[in-house]
């Protein structure tokens, strides 16, 4: 993700962010001329886009108090509390020690944080925005709630590996604008690349949890939550190429379009942070997406319905019939947006099979949007279907009505039968 | 479901799903039910008709954690209250006869002592009769105190197990976890089985709020 810096070679001004930033002076408390309120409103915005909620804040506790576990390969980390509490969160720091700690990666005390925190992406973060979002946390009524220590295994749990870390993988310092490209391209590649943090997820990670500039964006599992981040970008076949603008800034500002549905982690990047984006910035977010250039992302798969003993598909055809038509269809088009199309659907066919098994195995409603406001289940099916069922279903959606997809086995169904459903 | 086929394709385009809770909730039917009804499964229970601020509470519950069942955990997670709220309006408000209740296979001493719990409770260990908060005729009470009747006996022992466990839990004070606490297994299997043999009353209606004082404060009573 950090690698993306290869494709915005010419670096930013201000001139990247929309008129309402890049117009106003300074906050005032900070010597600028937005009033503080209007500072806390936009660091709100802020806080939303960059999804700080998500990390910050324990089911069903107290907003940004932190206490939320994220399984890692490497051991169990715990978000802190970022209320304005004097003893456990923020209440100390200057929005000097804010930024540097967005922009470096490294604790107020000077130590490395864990990548699980993307600094890798909001160090692109300006420091107008940056003071925004210090005005807007300090704003928080603080809470006294304790951290948790990090519970990560030797030798992980020794922060001055990170050096070797942040040698390979990380690029501090600011987006500049690419001059060659609009404003609403800028627009769009600063909160992609910046707080929207997008390649956390959507950029394969290695063993080291780092990731290359020729992965950018061509997708990955989603190591611990066993979900398949899939391709942004202009690969036909697995990224957004066809995908209509209108489409993908409905999908992030309601979860829901005519091309497909959220579910799974990015569920909750909708309900959390993205339904909150003004039009202007879903569209240049869509804008920049669709720039995205092909990588070197996974070849195409040949219609795999050639390959599939005749007895399997009809095992296939016949749960699908029972199951899945009467919402999905027998032609397999939906009824878009509530009742996605699953043919010629990139999540359904690409290369990897996880998503498609997820969906049948575990459901799933949409998430709750102001676009989407009484969103309308999938059931999940792993309590009634049997992993050859599942299996015979997942195939069949994946080569019919000329799919590209290739054929799943009931092992595969299997392993991610235990896969976790929530952090 | 049955006025939207009468009202035939001319009403609702073919490729449009129907505006309705009905269709809306689907994805709870694999396990509920089509319309919360409940299946055969013995650990999904029957979800129509019992108290709107009982299913309010418990959807609630299930998004944020105060009870553990990964697959619902999941389902509800980024849905909202208001939302919630039509849900349990919807599901409170359908009537369907309840299944059969279970043969049991459970001794006669088994049934008496269930039956005993529920009437009479154990005073010596402080719990409470059933009937004492889910109702005369233990279809439950308005708005938060959900029917005894009509369940699986597994499911409920699986929810006492879970009351005393802490795997299941409700607002403050959480009076079921306090009462499950005190209940040994023995006395969970007989109420489960007593319970779950029970036919159903001519009114499976729950009954109205503020006719019974409770013997424990509980915050499922105050949604």
């Amino acid at each position: 993700m950090i690698t993306f810096r290869a494709t915005c070679a010419i670096l930013l001004g201000i001139f990247a962010l929309p008129q309402w930033a890049w117009s106003q002076q300074p906050a005032p408390f900070l010597g600028s001329g937005q009033s503080l309120e209007e500072t806390i409103r936009r660091g709100e915005y802020l806080a939303r886009v960059g999804d700080c909620i998500a990390c910050h804040t324990q089911r069903g506790g107290e907003p940004f108090a932190g206490g939320f576990s994220l399984p890692t390969p490497f051991g169990t980390l715990y978000s802190p509390n970022i209320t304005p509490d004097p003893d456990f969160g923020i209440g100390n720091w200057t929005a000097d020690d804010f930024y540097n700690m967005l922009h470096t990666g490294r604790s107020r005390s000077g130590y490395f944080l864990y990548p699980a925190m993307p600094f890798p992406a909001y160090t692109r973060v300006t420091r107008s925005d940056s003071d925004a979002l210090f005005a807007f946390l300090s704003s928080l009524r603080p809470l006294h709630e304790s951290n948790h220590l990090n519970e990560l295994r030797f030798p992980y749990n020794n922060r001055a590996l990170l050096f070797g870390w942040r040698a390979l993988y990380f690029r501090e310092g600011e987006l500049k604008p690419d001059p060659s490209r609009g404003p609403q391209w800028n627009r769009g590649a600063y909160l992609v690349e910046g707080l929207g943090h997008c390649g956390t997820c959507h950029t394969a990670i290695n063993a080291l949890g780092g990731s290359s500039d020729d992965k950018a964006y061509a997708g990955g599992l989603i190591p611990m939550q066993n979900w398949y981040a899939p391709s942004l970008t202009t690969n036909k076949e697995a990224g957004l190429g066809e995908w209509p603008l209108q489409d993908i800034r409905d999908l992030l500002k309601t979860g829901i379009s005519a091309k497909g549905a959220v579910y799974g982690p990015m569920a909750e990047v909708v309900h959390n942070s993205l339904q909150y984006l003004t039009d202007s910035d879903a569209h240049d977010m869509a804008v920049y997406l669709k720039s995205l250039p092909a990588r070197n992302e996974s070849p195409s798969n040949t219609p795999g319905a050639s390959n599939v003993p005749a007895t399997q598909l009809n095992a296939g055809h016949a749960v699908y019939t029972a199951q899945c038509a009467s919402c999905h269809l027998k032609s397999g088009v939906g009824q878009p947006p509530h009742y996605p199309p699953l043919a010629g659907n990139p999540s359904i066919e690409m290369a990897s099979a996880v998503n498609p098994i997820r969906m049948v195995l575990n459901g799933g409603f949409p998430p709750q949007t102001a676009g989407n406001p009484r969103p309308y289940g999938m059931p999940p099916f792993a309590q009634i279907l049997s992993d050859d069922e599942i299996a015979a279903v997942v195939t069949y959606i994946r080569v019919a009505w000329g799919n590209h997809g290739q054929p799943v086995t009931s092992i595969e169904v299997n392993q991610l039968r235990t896969a976790a459903l929530l952090d | 479901m049955l006025l939207l086929v009468g009202i035939g394709p001319a009403a609702v385009p073919a490729d449009t799903p129907p505006d309705t809770m009905e269709a809306r909730v689907q994805g709870c039917a694999t396990c509920h039910g089509t319309q919360g009804q409940g299946t055969h499964d013995d650990y999904f229970p029957r979800i129509a008709g019992k108290p709107q601020g009982y299913i309010l509470n418990q959807l609630r519950n299930f998004r944020d954690g105060r009870r553990t069942y990964p697959p619902m955990n999941y389902l509800l997670a980024y849905l909202n209250d208001d939302y919630f709220s039509d849900m349990a309006h919807y599901f409170s408000n359908v009537q369907l006869p309840f299944a059969p209740a279970e043969k049991g296979t459970h001794s006669a001493d088994q049934l008496a002592a269930g039956a005993a719990l529920v009437k009479n409770g154990d005073p010596a260990h402080k719990i409470p009769p059933c009937s004492s908060c889910h109702g005369p005729s233990l279809t439950g009470i308005q708005p938060g105190i959900p029917g005894l009747i009509g369940l699986h006996s597994r499911y409920i022992s699986a929810q006492l197990e879970s009351w005393r466990s802490g795997t299941r839990r409700a607002n403050a004070p959480d009076c079921m976890h306090d009462i499950a606490v005190q209940l040994s297994p023995a006395q969970i299997t007989a109420v489960a089985a007593w319970l779950a043999t029970q036919p159903a009353p001519s009114s499976t209606q729950p009954a109205p709020a503020g006719q019974w004082q409770t013997p424990l404060p509980c915050g499922s009573q105050t949604p």
